[in-house]
């Protein structure tokens, strides 16, 4: 019976193909491109083939470290949200509701200031952390928590709102759950959807972001990707048509693993 | 409760944020030898062989905006790796001259500070304080206008103000009013914002003095690219390798040496070099007063400034500054020199008074003027 | 939980002694310590310090003129310019958005085209920079693909009048790219999260699609759109390396004022003035979110 809850058949072919061509247009644009042969107009596969001769090998492996590097610190930051903002979060819906707007400001100023003005003021903070927790490239993590936070706070609150909290945590609690109980065998998995909707826009963030870890003079996947595709437009193109492979591949078997276990 | 929260909140991080300033005030020592922030020459080490061996022991120098294609800075850096066994880190390729300072104050005392500058004679100027002086062991070859007294920054190479263009699509020109004609619609770009990039203010210039003007006025050339812009012929996009591979900008003002390095990579570009006056500016070579590495910092310079590296330029298409003595002496790479053309026609390059009013005018009418 | 054996304690009288009652009390403050700490050091001192770079000269002194110079004429305009772009990108990429989060409806979560969806949505959301710039140059610009395809196959020339990519108006598709699969990714959860019960209700009712969709779902889901309308406005107002990648010459929204005081290697000694205009931003995004905040108010009415 069609009760109008969900779109028909028809519909949804249509708004999901229509949407699906345009968003693959630049796409094939940009892979058009790396076939292309200089400005005569032929078209080649040596920039691809190009990948594999010699001296590419010595370059490439810098860009394997930077990639390590955007992993953990992909990993990091997604702990930092499941870790400090989620509970917050929470508290905040349950126990502090006339905060929730203070929250919601708190959480939307990353995104307001641009990276290059923020990252002015990150500068000093991270000559600190330098000292004291040496200069690796995870301590990035702190900086790219901030970042993810407008998305990721939206993505939880969407799901927030959507469960009645309360009542739930209420009715663990009168059958005389402890509150951990109820965080991880009640909450979490209605909040599932919300969660895993923030650790993947925040795991493409944290893959995507250059200009922080640029200003601040550290390897990740980005500033990598530049270095090794300076000269050559083509590689360059190639590299980041790649790497937006490796991030879509990524977050497929993160959502791979998360569902899997939803099923059991 | 929320209110006493607040203030309560305001006062703790008032406190850090003053203390944080407080303590990114204060400069770290610098790591290595203190002789080595502080030597003026190679002398103070006691000869080149001690200044290579302290520099081996610090093992990295930290490089900022040097990108590979520019002024064939990669066989530069491959080179010195190769000869000291130094790690060059290679950081920010794509930044200005001005990013670059702030990166020095952004990343001070830290151990991916950066050691050396290469730096537009605008930011060079004005940052003197970033700068430690050395004189490198040939200093005598640089020409005495090359170079400030006591060696807190020195000139490394120049190219000429020149033209990119599609020889597939559009035809060679032969003059600034070519571009004027209805072959080069939606073509013709520059890399950057003349209130910006120095590529881009030096193609004002060249448009100034190829249009009759002198340097003292930059009228001339934003007339012409007002001109241009009316025409259509102006597309305000940035050129960079991709631009031009995509045939998207098919003409665009450059330095020689970058327009040399894309004709290298992207078949079909060729670079012209207008006859008549050519604008010329140095690039400045500056080490840093805070640098982490200041021994291999100093090696660098002098591996710079010496007959092998300064061939290298040539090379990527830019004249190096101590090109005279290298012709004299004939330890200049006759090959590369020939390939690149010697620098013909009457050289201009502006004095600081000139780019400065020139910067003013710009900020003042460029906007208006491409709108 | 506290708010139980509180309100227990307090209509239970003298039971409980009055230190207890402070403790629980501030327990409750102690859960937000870590989340504030973290944003004190990472977010607000970072913002303070930026912000009030536009308080000083660059020799260090006390002054106004960074204020004052928002209020130049051509720094006005490029808020309006800014804003222009940030509410009609985020107000189309949040329809779309939202027309495909519905399209999605009723397929599996785990299915293939939900993940697939699911992932290509989060990758797009932060692809922007030099590279999505240029594959908008490679599609539409003036030798684009589209371009020249449309100009050879159908006769149309969309730069007739002159080369728009590159322009204002030019950010508009570009930045619409990020935007829907941005809205995608953040509104799903709040898609997901109506019944079908509440359908069939509304079915058995007497209702129809269009009373379920305009008095059923559409207050449920408004307050989440409205915060998702929120994020794409203010992910559109702070972009700054798209732009930069696209429009070379002058300075025609905010973040492109900030690269001109930043980066400029021939007008110096204007770096402060990128703290001056941060402040303005933020200034902006207070006065939308309250804006937001008083919708939210009236909209949460519907629910009630």
């Amino acid at each position: 019976m069609n009760v109008g809850a969900e779109p028909g058949r028809v519909a949804r072919v249509v708004i999901l193909s229509v949407v699906g061509l345009v968003f693959a247009l630049p796409i094939l644009a940009m892979i058009e491109f790396t076939f292309r042969a200089g400005l005569s107009g032929g078209h080649t596969l040596d920039h691809w083939t190009g990948l594999f001769s010699e001296d590419a090998a010595r370059t490439y492996r810098g860009l394997f470290q930077a990639i390590g590097n955007s992993f953990i610190l992909a990993a990091v930051t997604v702990g930092i949200v499941v870790v400090i903002l989620l509970p917050t979060m929470i508290l905040v819906h349950l126990q502090f509701p006339r905060l929730r707007r203070v929250l919601e400001f708190i959480c939307i100023i990353p995104i307001t200031v641009p990276a290059i003005v923020l990252v002015v003021g990150l500068a000093p903070v991270y000559s600190i952390v330098v000292k004291l927790l040496g200069g690796a490239t995870w301590t990035l993590a702190f900086a790219y928590g901030i970042t993810v936070l407008p998305y990721a706070y939206r993505a939880i609150q969407a799901n927030l709102d959507a469960v009645d909290i309360r009542t739930l945590s209420e009715a663990a609690r009168t059958l005389s759950a402890g509150w951990l109980k109820v965080l991880w065998f009640v909450l979490l998995p209605n909040l599932r959807r919300g969660v895993l909707a923030a650790a993947f826009i925040s795991v493409a963030v944290v893959l995507g972001e250059f200009t922080i870890a640029s200003i601040l003079n550290r390897r990740n996947l980005q500033t990598a990707l530049l270095q090794v595709s300076q000269s050559d437009p083509w590689v360059a193109t190639i590299f980041a048509l790649l790497a937006l492979l490796l991030a879509f591949v990524l977050l497929l078997s993160i959502g791979r693993l998360g569902r899997d276990r939803k099923n059991s | 409760m929320f209110n006493k929260r607040t203030f309560a909140g305001l006062a703790v991080f008032t406190a850090a944020a003053i203390t944080l300033s407080a303590c990114a005030g204060t400069t770290d020592a610098p790591a290595s030898d203190v002789d080595a922030s502080v030597a003026t020459s190679a002398a103070d080490f006691g000869g080149l062989d001690a200044l290579i061996a302290a520099a081996q022991a610090e093992g990295e120098l930290n490089v900022i905006a040097l990108p590979d294609n520019w002024a064939n800075y990669g066989e530069i850096k491959a080179l010195f790796e190769e000869k000291y066994g130094i790690v060059v880190n290679s950081a920010d390729p794509d930044i200005s001259s001005a990013e670059e300072i702030a990166a020095a104050d952004n990343l001070k005392g830290q151990d991916t500070a950066p050691d050396v500058f290469d730096l537009g004679t605008a930011v060079t100027l004005d940052s003197l304080d970033y700068f430690a002086p050395y004189q490198v062991e040939n200093w005598d070859e640089i020409p005495e206008g090359n170079k400030e007294a006591t060696g807190l920054w020195v000139n490394d190479y120049t190219g000429s103000m020149s033209i990119g263009y599609d020889s597939n699509s559009v035809p060679e020109p032969t003059s600034l009013d070519d571009l004027l004609g209805d072959d080069y619609r939606g073509a013709v770009a520059l890399n950057g914002d003349p209130t910006q990039a120095g590529a881009a203010f030096a193609a004002v210039g060249l448009a100034t003095v190829q249009s009759g003007g002198t340097l003292d006025d930059f009228q001339d050339g934003i007339d012409f690219f007002e001109k241009l812009n009316d025409a259509g012929n102006f597309i305000p996009v940035n050129v960079t390798s991709a631009t031009i591979a995509a045939g998207e900008t098919k003409v665009a003002f450059d330095w020689s040496y970058n327009n040399l390095a894309a004709a290298a990579t992207v078949d079909g570009w060729k670079v012209v070099t207008l006859p008549g006056t050519v604008y010329t500016s140095f690039y400045n070579q500056a080490i840093s007063k805070d640098a982490p590495h200041p021994a291999a910092a100093r090696l660098w310079q002098e591996f710079l400034y010496s007959a092998e590296a300064q061939n290298l330029f040539i090379v990527g298409g830019a004249y190096p500054v101590t090109i005279q003595t290298l012709q004299d002496a004939g330890t200049v790479d006759a090959d590369a020199l020939g390939a690149l053309g010697e620098l013909d026609g009457e050289l201009v390059t502006p004095t600081a008074d000139q780019a400065a009013a020139a910067a003013a005018l710009l900020a003042e009418k460029w906007a208006a003027a491409i709108s | 939980m506290t708010d139980a054996s509180t309100s227990v304690d307090v209509s239970g009288g003298a039971g409980v002694t009055p230190w207890r009652h402070r403790l629980r009390a501030t327990g409750k403050f102690l859960g937000l310590t870590p989340f504030a700490i973290y944003v004190l050091l990472f977010l607000a001192i970072p913002t303070t310090l930026a912000v009030s770079t536009g308080f000083f000269t660059e020799d260090g002194a006390l002054t106004f003129d960074n204020i004052v110079g928002l209020f130049a004429p051509n720094v006005l305009a490029s808020f309006g310019a800014s804003f222009f772009v940030s509410a009609v990108t985020a107000i189309v990429g949040a329809i779309i958005g939202a027309l495909v989060c519905y399209a999605l409806l009723g397929l599996r979560p785990d299915g293939a085209v939900r993940s697939f969806i699911d992932s290509v949505s989060s990758v797009l959301a932060q692809f922007g920079g030099v590279m999505l710039a240029f594959a908008f140059i490679a599609l539409m610009g003036g030798q684009g693909l589209l371009t020249l395809f449309l100009k050879n196959n159908l006769g149309i020339d969309i730069y007739a009048d002159g080369n728009w990519l590159y322009q204002v108006p030019g950010l508009l598709p570009v930045y619409l790219y990020f935007q829907v699969p941005l809205m995608v990714i953040t509104f799903m959860p709040a898609m997901q999260g109506l019944k079908l019960t509440w359908a069939e209700a509304n079915a058995t009712l007497g209702g129809t699609r269009l009373t379920y969709w305009t008095r059923i779902a559409a207050p449920v889901l408004a307050p989440s759109f409205f915060g998702s309308l929120l994020l794409l406005f203010a992910n559109a107002f702070s972009s700054y390396a798209t732009a930069a990648a696209l429009i070379s010459q002058g300075a025609q929204i905010v973040p492109l004022q900030i690269r001109g005081a930043l980066v400029s290697e021939t007008v110096l000694g204007r770096e402060n003035m990128a703290g001056a205009l941060a402040l303005g931003m933020i200034i902006v995004m207070v006065v939308v979110m309250w804006g937001y905040s008083v919708l939210q108010t009236r909209t949460s009415r519907w629910q009630r």
